[in-house]
């Protein structure tokens, strides 16, 4: 391990903590002004159809009831952009703020109720009476494509990736194996609902939002453009955000209603969705369907993989357009050697809530595929299934390894990395040998006991830069401002670390900004596990520059020269005897102009953290619950800002992970009426269900496109989740390749075990 | 949309004089109308925890109270653990046992935690867990908020 820093990597007690535990959080719940108005929406009650009529005569006569507003009322404000993965062809799919014509799925908005009190603004939308003709509903999106409605295709366009001539790779093949494999429909499901706070502040001609996260400049820039304004003169303000997981922050119809109406009716509007409206109307993620096969030789090396794919993206193209998918087919071949590769996605358009990004978006579905794929090679061939894994990893000599094609606008060349050490750590951890000899025993003893393993590569530290700005006030405060966001992850703790090891000031006298469009002016915001990677080295470098600049105008005032200055604390002291010393606040006054700097990090390649999962579980062949026994994670981060915060990442991701592989799924009826509507229908792990993780954390392969060798966390915890578990409960039921779906809910193991 | 009730809640050992809709749930009271905005709401159907609150001793969910129906009852929120600038001992143990990320949930896991404490001391470790499991939290996976309660039962039974 490498040598600690003051800070940087250590596990110190964060700076966020201390108004969450004592009830000061400023959520966007919280965020009230005077004569607010109250906003509610009217959401489609049916999954398909063309809107005759909306008659909200009555709802409008109910006393504090303001305005209510349909698609007309805001005809002239064009449909949410795309933020990643834009394709020009999936243009025709994205969404108005208000439904027009068409209603495609259950939650979709079709109108807008204002009121003086929330209570009173529900009870208005209860009496707006919407008529619609029903249509067709399509809920499948793995058939034949076809008409999804009058104007469009349920095939919004086919995305591939490839490398090597897949064709030769399936003619010299020894052995083909085949699998077609689901992955359910889940997603985020933040703690906190959504809720955004509009005020159009009319003295300085300034529309601001509060309650925005994860990408406020974006959001600033594309409001501004819809609602046609200067991005100065719209601004977002960020407060805590109770949970990101990619879902929260991004732009939603409701976002768009509360801009458009505060500007129109000069009033603070404030929208806080409920619980029912955020399991039907946020983004879902991840359902999709993949057909896939493997080329292999005599001694199961992979010659080729090709896999066709199907991803539900529900009714519309959202702010992610083709990214899932697209990071599906990127991300796919993991850690492996795959000579020759095709992945062909299909996005299709079903008759349910609309997709976007949820953590490790795209490689939480083809590490399942990609892992579900090792073992069955592994039984085809009788060769060990970690002998098939060892066999067609990839060497760390081979590093840096491109893939051959690209995602995200960047190439796809992995950094670092030792996989096959990784690998034997955690085997070794896990005592693998003793522990399936063991699982063996209780078997043959008619326990239903098993063990899983599971392999991945992760992305992060997206760029294409950060931009972060270091000052010192007069009373000595060091303030970072930057233009990412906190999500709960911890980035105000993490950067000052980063920020305090460079400056030498202590990182709980550091005050980071975040979320504010108005303190930077651009800023990338907090997804694809960037933060720590792309705005902490930008933090360094800033800190770099703003500790030259000190030293130097100290050195004047001290009449000496700065290689014989340092700063300790508060102070700038002499390191060559003299006990003379100067506060920071007193530099701050005397040479304001020395103690700001800035510097914007740029960077065009992805950084790939690695790692693999054990797991133990057994079945109740009554219940079909499954109980997990162990869990075990290796996890090369490349440089730990944080331990503890990496490690409560890891385990935070994995409770999800599990979720999805055992519990959480959006299901629908055949008319396509969501049946997830409530928690006691979406499934989410508890205290019981989440067992105690054994993390080993190293810093084998520290990243070389950044000074510290950072890697991102948020992801390493959830990505293989769903295939450790689908490959232990093979291993319960010695049945390989027996769990083809996920969630692999009690009832389908039941299914499962009356199969045996 | 119907008569509003004058009612008191005391919250923290204060008196708060309200007049309220029959229909009220006691988190929006205590946030909208009492301005105490600690306690959050989570799901309003009585499953995620982030609403619980002390009612009298027990711990509740204010979603699925009316207010009117805690009228002159003592209500304690996460507003009222700290003594001052002291945090109480299971908001140092949360920080100490990086038992939050988002924080969200937290004063939910805080109230439930300190009233099981209160009532049973000694509580063994399964009934703990499955005590916590009362509540939801989408960050953590619960380790730490376990590590940091199972700590802080310590200090309050020292106390």
């Amino acid at each position: 391990m490498p040598v600690k820093g003051k800070f940087v990597g250590r596990s110190v007690p964060r700076l966020e903590d201390r108004p969450l535990l004592t009830g000061q959080g400023r959520f966007a719940g919280d965020i009230s002004f005077p004569g607010q108005w109250h906003m509610r929406i009217v959401r489609s009650p049916m999954a398909h159809g063309r809107l005759q009529s909306i008659d909200a005569k009555a709802a409008l006569a109910l006393p504090g009831v303001h305005a209510i507003w349909t698609h007309a009322d805001i005809a002239d404000i064009p449909p949410i952009g795309f933020r990643l993965t834009g394709l020009v062809q999936l243009e025709a799919y994205r969404q108005t703020a208000l439904a027009q014509l068409y209603v495609r799925y259950v939650g979709e908005p079709v109108a807008a109720v204002f009121a003086a009190d929330p209570y009173v603004a529900e009870d208005a939308a209860d009496l707006v009476e919407i008529d619609i003709a029903p249509l067709p509903v399509i809920l499948d999106a793995a058939g034949q494509p076809g008409p999804f409605d009058e104007h469009h295709d349920t095939e919004t366009s086919v995305i591939e990736k490839k490398s090597g001539d897949i064709d030769a790779a399936f003619r010299v093949a020894e052995t083909v194996v085949a699998l077609d494999l689901a992955i359910g429909r889940h997603s985020g499901v933040p703690m906190e609902t959504r809720g955004a706070i509009a005020r159009y502040d009319e003295a300085n001609d300034v529309l601001e939002m509060h309650g925005a996260a994860k990408v406020p400049h974006w959001n600033r820039d594309r409001l501004a453009l819809m609602l046609g304004r200067h991005p100065d003169k719209v601004q977002l303000y960020e407060g805590h955000v109770g949970g990101g997981f990619g879902i929260r922050g991004e732009m939603y119809p409701e976002d768009v209603l509360v801009c458009a109406a505060a500007l129109k009716f000069r009033k603070p509007i404030k929208w806080i969705e409920d619980r029912r409206e955020h399991l039907i109307a946020a983004n879902h993620s991840r359902q999709q369907r993949h057909r896939i096969k493997a080329a292999i030789d005599k001694n199961g090396r992979i010659l080729g993989i090709d896999d066709e794919f199907f991803h539900d993206n529900g009714a519309y193209m959202r702010t992610h357009a083709a990214t899932v998918p697209d990071l599906a087919a990127a991300m796919l071949p993991g850690p492996y050697r795959i000579p020759a590769y095709r992945a062909r996605a299909h996005i299709r358009l079903t008759n349910k809530t609309p997709c976007g990004t949820y953590r490790s978006p795209g490689r939480y579905e083809s590490t399942f595929v990609r892992e579900r794929l090792i073992d069955a090679i592994a039984a085809k061939t009788g060769i060990d299934a970690i002998e098939i894994r060892r066999r067609n990893l990839i060497d760390k000599s081979a590093m840096p390894y491109s893939l051959g094609f690209s995602t995200l606008g960047t190439d796809i060349v992995y950094d670092s990395g030792d996989y096959a050490k990784l690998m034997d750590r955690l085997l070794e951890a896990a005592d693998w040998q003793n522990m399936r000899g063991a699982l063996a025993r209780r078997r043959a003893a008619g326990e239903k006991a098993g063990a899983g393993f599971a392999m991945f590569v992760e992305k992060s530290g997206l760029g294409p830069y950060d931009k972060v700005r270091v000052e010192v006030d007069p009373g000595g405060t060091v303030e970072v401002i930057t233009g990412v966001a906190s999500i709960g992850q911890g980035v105000e703790t993490a950067m000052a670390q980063i920020c305090a090891e460079t400056l030498g000031v202590d990182y709980t006298c550091i005050n980071v900004v975040h979320g504010q469009t108005d303190r930077i002016d651009k800023g990338m915001g907090a997804f694809a596990s960037r933060v720590t990677v792309m705005c902490g080295e930008a933090t360094r470098m800033a800190s770099v520059k703003l500790r030259d600049a000190m030293l130097g105008a100290a050195a004047e005032l001290m009449q000496t020269s700065p290689d014989l200055l340092d700063i300790v604390g508060d102070e700038i002291v002499r390191t060559d005897g003299p006990a003379t010393t100067m506060k920071l606040a007193a530099l701050a006054t005397a040479r304001p102009d020395a103690m700001t700097a800035e510097a914007e990090f740029k960077s065009s390649h992805m950084v790939y953290p690695y790692g693999a999962h054990v797991v133990q579980l057994r079945l109740d062949t009554e219940t079909g619950a499954v109980e997990i026994e162990r869990y075990l994670v290796a996890f090369d981060i490349g440089k730990a800002v944080n331990p503890i915060l990496v490690e409560g990442q890891i385990i935070g991701g994995l409770a999800q992970g599990l979720g999805g592989a055992l519990f959480e799924e959006f299901t629908y009826t055949d008319s396509g009426d969501p049946l997830a509507v409530t928690f006691a229908d979406y499934l989410m792990p508890t205290a019981s269900e989440v067992p105690a993780v054994e993390t080993f954390l190293s810093e084998d392969a520290p990243s070389p496109l950044n000074t510290y060798g950072f890697k991102g966390a948020g992801e390493g915890g959830i990505t293989p989740v769903g295939a450790a578990i689908a490959s232990a409960i093979d291993d319960a039921l010695q049945h390989p390749g027996v769990v083809t779906q996920l969630p692999i809910t009690p009832w389908r193991i039941r299914a499962l075990l009356r199969t045996q | 949309m119907s008569e509003k009730t004058a009612i008191t809640l005391n919250i923290n050992g204060r008196d708060h004089s309200i007049k309220t809709e029959p229909r009220r749930t006691l988190v929006d009271a205590i946030r909208e109308d009492c301005g105490q905005t600690g306690t959050h709401i989570g799901c309003e159907h009585g499953i995620c925890g982030a609403c619980t609150v002390i009612v009298n001793g027990e711990p509740v969910r204010s979603c699925l109270m009316f207010a009117v129906q805690a009228d002159g009852a003592r209500i304690r929120t996460v507003e009222g653990l700290a003594q001052g600038d002291k945090l109480h001992p299971m908001q140092q143990a949360f920080m100490d046992h990086h038992g939050l990320q988002c924080g969200f949930c937290t004063p939910g896991f805080l109230m439930l935690a300190v009233s099981v404490l209160e009532r049973e001391p000694n509580i063994g470790d399964d009934d703990l867990i499955d005590v916590l499991s009362s509540n939801l939290c989408r960050c953590t996976g619960y380790q730490n908020i376990i590590k940091a309660v199972r700590a802080a039962a310590k200090e309050m039974r020292k106390r």
